[in-house]
Formats: C-alpha cells, sequence, structure tokens
C-alpha cells in the first residue's frame, strides 16, 4: 500500500505558481510603462462629462450627411469580405494538413498568413491610401487583405478538423488532388467556411467604420471630421447609428452562423 | 491476379506490420482475411491500393506493379479497386448518388467531375449499382439520413459504379448489427458471384469468415500462417491462427431473419 501511494504524485504547484509570477510581473510592467493613473481620470472627469453632455441631443438632421458615407462604408465591407473569401479558398487549401501533406507547402502558406495577419487593420488602410491614392477603393484594398487573413486563419483550422474517412475513399477510387478536394473536402468545409465569411464580415463593417480616419473612405472621415471640430451632437449620431448598424449585421449573420453549424 | 511478393512493412515505430509476405490472389476469388487485431490484415489489405506504403517487396495487379505506379498511373490502377471501409467514409451531407457517383471521378476530366457533368450513362451505372444493393429509392437521399446498413450498402454502390475488378472489405460489418451484418455479407458474397469481382474481407467473426469465404488467410504478428479453402478452416486452424482458444464474442452466432 505504502508503495502504491508513493506513485500517485500530487499535481505539482511550481507550474501554476510560476504562471502567477509571470502574470503578476507583466501586469507591473504594463501598468509602469503606460503610466496608468486612476489620479488622472478622476481630473479628467469634467472634460469627460463635457463630452457626454456635448453629445446629448444628438443632430439628428445630421442623419441626412451621414447616410451616403455610410452605405459607402457597408459596399466597402461587402466587396472587401467578397475578395477576401475568394482569396482565402486556395490558401486555406495549401495550409490544411490533411489536404497538402507536404509540410513545406503548409509551412510556407502558414507564414504567409502569419506574416498577413500581424498587420494591424489601420496600417493597412495606410498602406493602400498611399499606393492607391485618398478613397474607397484603399479602403477595399485594405479590407480585402485584412478578411482575407481572418477567414484563411478560421478556414485551414476547421479544414483540418473534418472527417478523413471520404478523404481517404476519394484517395482510394482513384481522384486526382482536384476530384480530392471538390468530393471530400469541399462538402464537409463548406458550411464553416460561409459561417467565418460572415463572422469576418461583421469584424469587417466595424473596422471600415473607422478607415476614414486614414483617408480611405466611409463613415471614418465623417466621425473624425466632427471629433476634431468639437461637433459632439453630429458625432453622436455618427456613432449611435453605427451601433445600430453593426447590431442588426451581427445579429442576422450569428442568427444564420448558428443554422450552418 | 493480384500477387504480393516478399512484402515486408515496418512501421516508423520499428512494429513489423507484414513479414515476408508471399501470396496470390485469382480473379473471382472471395478471400477473407482473419487474424488478432494488430495481426496486420488491415495494412495487408491497404497495402494492395497502396492507401499503406509497403517498405519492402512488390505488390503486382493483373502482372502490373502497383508499388512502382506513380500519379496518374497510380489512380488509373487505384480507379480498378474498390474500397469499402469499417466506418462507410461516405460524405454525410451530399446526396447518395453524388457519393456513388463519386467513385467515377476517375473516368472523366477534371473540370467535368467538378463541375458535376456527369454523362446519362454514368447517372444509369450509379443508379443500377444502387438497385443491385436494393436502395435505389434512396438515391436523392442525404447520406446521414440512412441507417448504418443502408450507408454500407451505399458505399458498396460506389465500388461497383467503379467498375472495380477488386473489391478490398476493411471490416464492412464491425459496425453493423448482426442482422444488418448478414445483408451487407450477402450483398458483398451476391456480387462477387453475380459479377465475378474478385473480393478480399477482412472480418474477426470467424462463423461469417467460414459461411461466406472460398478461401482463408490467416494472419498472425504480421506472418502468414495460414491459407487455405474454408474447408480446411477447422476450429482448431482458428485458434492456431488466434494463439488461443475461440471466444463467443469472436463468432457471430445466429440471427433470425427478419
Amino acid at each position: 500500500m505504502a508503495a502504491e501511494t508513493k506513485q500517485i504524485k500530487t499535481p505539482s504547484k511550481l507550474r501554476f505558481t510560476i504562471i502567477f509570477l509571470v502574470m503578476a510581473v507583466l501586469y507591473v510592467f504594463s501598468w509602469r510603462g503606460v503610466e496608468a493613473d486612476i489620479g488622472s481620470l478622476i481630473e479628467g472627469w469634467p472634460y469627460i462629462r463635457d463630452l457626454i453632455t456635448g453629445m446629448w441631443p444628438p443632430n439628428w438632421k445630421y442623419f441626412e450627411r451621414i447616410l451616403d458615407p455610410m452605405l459607402e462604408t457597408l459596399r466597402i465591407a461587402i466587396i472587401a469580405t467578397t475578395f477576401g473569401a475568394i482569396l482565402s479558398i486556395p490558401f486555406t487549401l495549401l495550409a490544411s494538413r490533411n489536404v497538402f501533406p507536404n509540410t513545406w507547402v503548409t509551412n510556407s502558406a502558414r507564414s504567409f498568413l502569419n506574416f498577413v495577419r500581424t498587420i494591424p487593420d489601420l496600417l493597412l488602410a495606410g498602406i493602400f491610401v498611399a499606393l492607391l491614392g485618398i478613397g474607397p477603393v484603399a479602403g477595399v484594398a485594405a479590407m480585402t487583405v485584412f478578411t482575407f487573413g481572418i477567414i484563411t486563419k478560421l478556414a485551414y483550422e476547421s479544414v483540418e478538423t473534418i472527417d478523413p474517412g471520404p478523404l481517404e475513399s476519394m484517395t482510394a477510387v482513384g481522384a486526382n488532388k482536384w476530384q480530392f478536394i471538390a468530393f471530400a473536402v469541399v462538402p464537409q468545409a463548406l458550411p464553416a467556411f460561409v459561417a467565418y465569411v460572415l463572422y469576418a464580415f461583421e469584424i469587417c463593417v466595424r473596422a471600415a467604420a473607422i478607415l476614414g480616419l486614414v483617408g480611405a473612405g466611409g463613415i471614418g472621415i465623417m466621425l473624425s471630421e466632427t471629433l476634431e471640430t468639437f461637433q459632439y451632437q453630429k458625432m453622436a449620431t455618427i456613432v449611435l447609428f453605427t451601433l445600430v448598424i453593426v447590431i442588426v449585421i451581427d445579429s442576422i449573420s450569428s442568427r444564420i452562423r448558428e443554422k450552418l453549424l | 491476379m493480384i500477387e504480393f511478393k516478399k512484402v515486408r512493412k515496418v512501421y516508423p515505430n520499428g512494429t513489423v506490420g507484414l513479414d515476408n509476405i508471399n501470396l496470390t490472389i485469382h480473379p473471382g476469388e472471395f478471400v477473407i482475411i482473419v487474424g488478432l487485431s494488430g495481426a496486420g490484415k488491415s495494412t495487408l489489405l491497404r497495402s494492395i491500393n497502396r492507401l499503406h506504403e509497403i517498405s519492402e517487396g512488390e505488390i503486382l495487379i493483373d502482372g502490373k506493379s502497383i508499388t512502382a505506379a506513380k500519379g496518374a498511373g497510380l489512380r488509373r490502377m487505384r480507379r480498378d479497386i474498390g474500397m469499402i471501409f469499417q466506418n462507410f467514409n461516405l460524405v454525410k451531407r451530399v446526396s447518395v448518388l453524388r457519393n456513388v457517383l463519386s467513385g467515377r471521378v476517375g473516368y472523366h476530366s477534371t473540370l467535368r467531375t467538378l463541375l458535376g457533368l456527369w454523362p446519362k450513362k454514368d447517372v444509369e451505372i450509379a443508379l443500377e449499382a444502387l438497385s443491385r444493393v436494393n436502395i435505389r429509392e434512396k438515391a436523392y437521399a442525404r447520406a446521414d439520413e440512412l441507417s448504418g446498413g443502408q450507408q454500407q450498402r451505399v458505399s458498396i454502390a460506389r465500388a461497383l459504379a467503379q467498375e472495380a475488378k477488386i473489391i478490398l472489405a476493411d471490416e464492412p460489418v464491425a459496425s453493423l448489427d448482426p442482422l444488418t451484418t448478414r445483408q451487407v455479407m450477402d450483398d458483398l458474397k451476391r456480387i462477387n458471384q453475380e459479377l465475378g469481382i474478385t473480393t478480399i474481407v477482412n472480418l474477426h467473426f470467424l462463423d461469417l469468415a467460414r459461411e461466406y469465404g472460398t478461401r482463408i488467410i490467416g494472419l498472425r504478428a504480421g506472418k502468414l500462417v495460414f491459407d487455405g479453402p474454408v474447408e480446411e478452416a477447422t476450429d482448431d486452424v482458428f485458434s492456431e491462427i488466434y494463439g488461443r482458444k475461440i471466444k463467443k464474442d469472436e463468432l457471430l452466432g445466429d440471427v433470425e431473419e427478419a
């Protein structure tokens, strides 16, 4: 009996302690670094109060002016998500180990995808404004790359979880790579893929709303304009409108996604 | 004709899967491979269509080496070998007919199959294959609406639509109940007799092996320990293959026909 109890080791608490300490150090480090100070929040309160009271009541007449830029934002999001989704198909397949067992292929595809995803959306917009000039075209280009990164990452991870059975049987019937993909991979991966495209669209609408800050079209330009010229009532209209649009799109798309998965 | 010549398979971890297998299977035979799990039954079967690669030796199909085949040549050889799996391996979200038609991809151009432009003749072949296993009426149902036994018959139909000369069945009844087990085995046997398709089946039910096989092959730790007509496969032979007495759960037992 004594020997038996010895064999069962109590799980070590060392790991937990180390993780806890590392987290604590990280917090202190970050806190110091940004010089976060509760005091400044209290000191700044009058300004915050002015901003909020200044926003009320929202300027409802301004709604007419922002309708077109808002539509532009939505158009940017729709076109960019579509392009991003189309581009993501080949890369999703190239990054999936059950489709391409060759690790050289999957690793190169994944490195490329990791690189794409490290670029923040606003930086992307800035780059494309510099390349293509101010306007919605730059916004579409930036958001295409942005949604491409999101969709591909989520999609290849879900492709790798599909049932390997049909993959095996398509190999056995003598299918080539294209047929293997069309008959065994696509039908299994399609519902998840569509769900991820919708999810990317949700994120894209939110991201596209601030693209105007760097001149890439859409509602964002109005937002920065009103903020800089202290027209808080107009800004409130923009914020509320954006909120409504995002909530509507999110609820519709999450309902469709629930049905798909 | 399938010929194994000095076939050896060693897994990366050093386990010997197949040990010096020499074997000839003639056209039209109904061969049943028995042995304990891990004896190499599945490895032997899957080495025939190269779902598993062998380490040494050669496997010839109708005189052509599948071991040496590459690319389009390999796919062309696989087209003639149908395979039936324990878990059916159908695409569950698509129709039965599309699953059966997927057996015919090797006959047409990539573009044509990708666009789903099947010639009328192919659809007829697929429906005919479904008739042969008595589930033609399920052609347009989604594969996951079917019971396990029906799904296995769809996978048999896929092998038929493939116009395979050889059918490999890897534990085809292991996930079925006793009654559907008999129906599936009856289908395989009938197809073997009516169409003369060489059939090789892995089984762990010994009474089924005796009832359906014409030839029994026994594997033990990767070695061929028995090869003979079903009449010679006595209880003693099975005990020898298994290295112990036969247990009750290795027999399917009698099933009352419904």
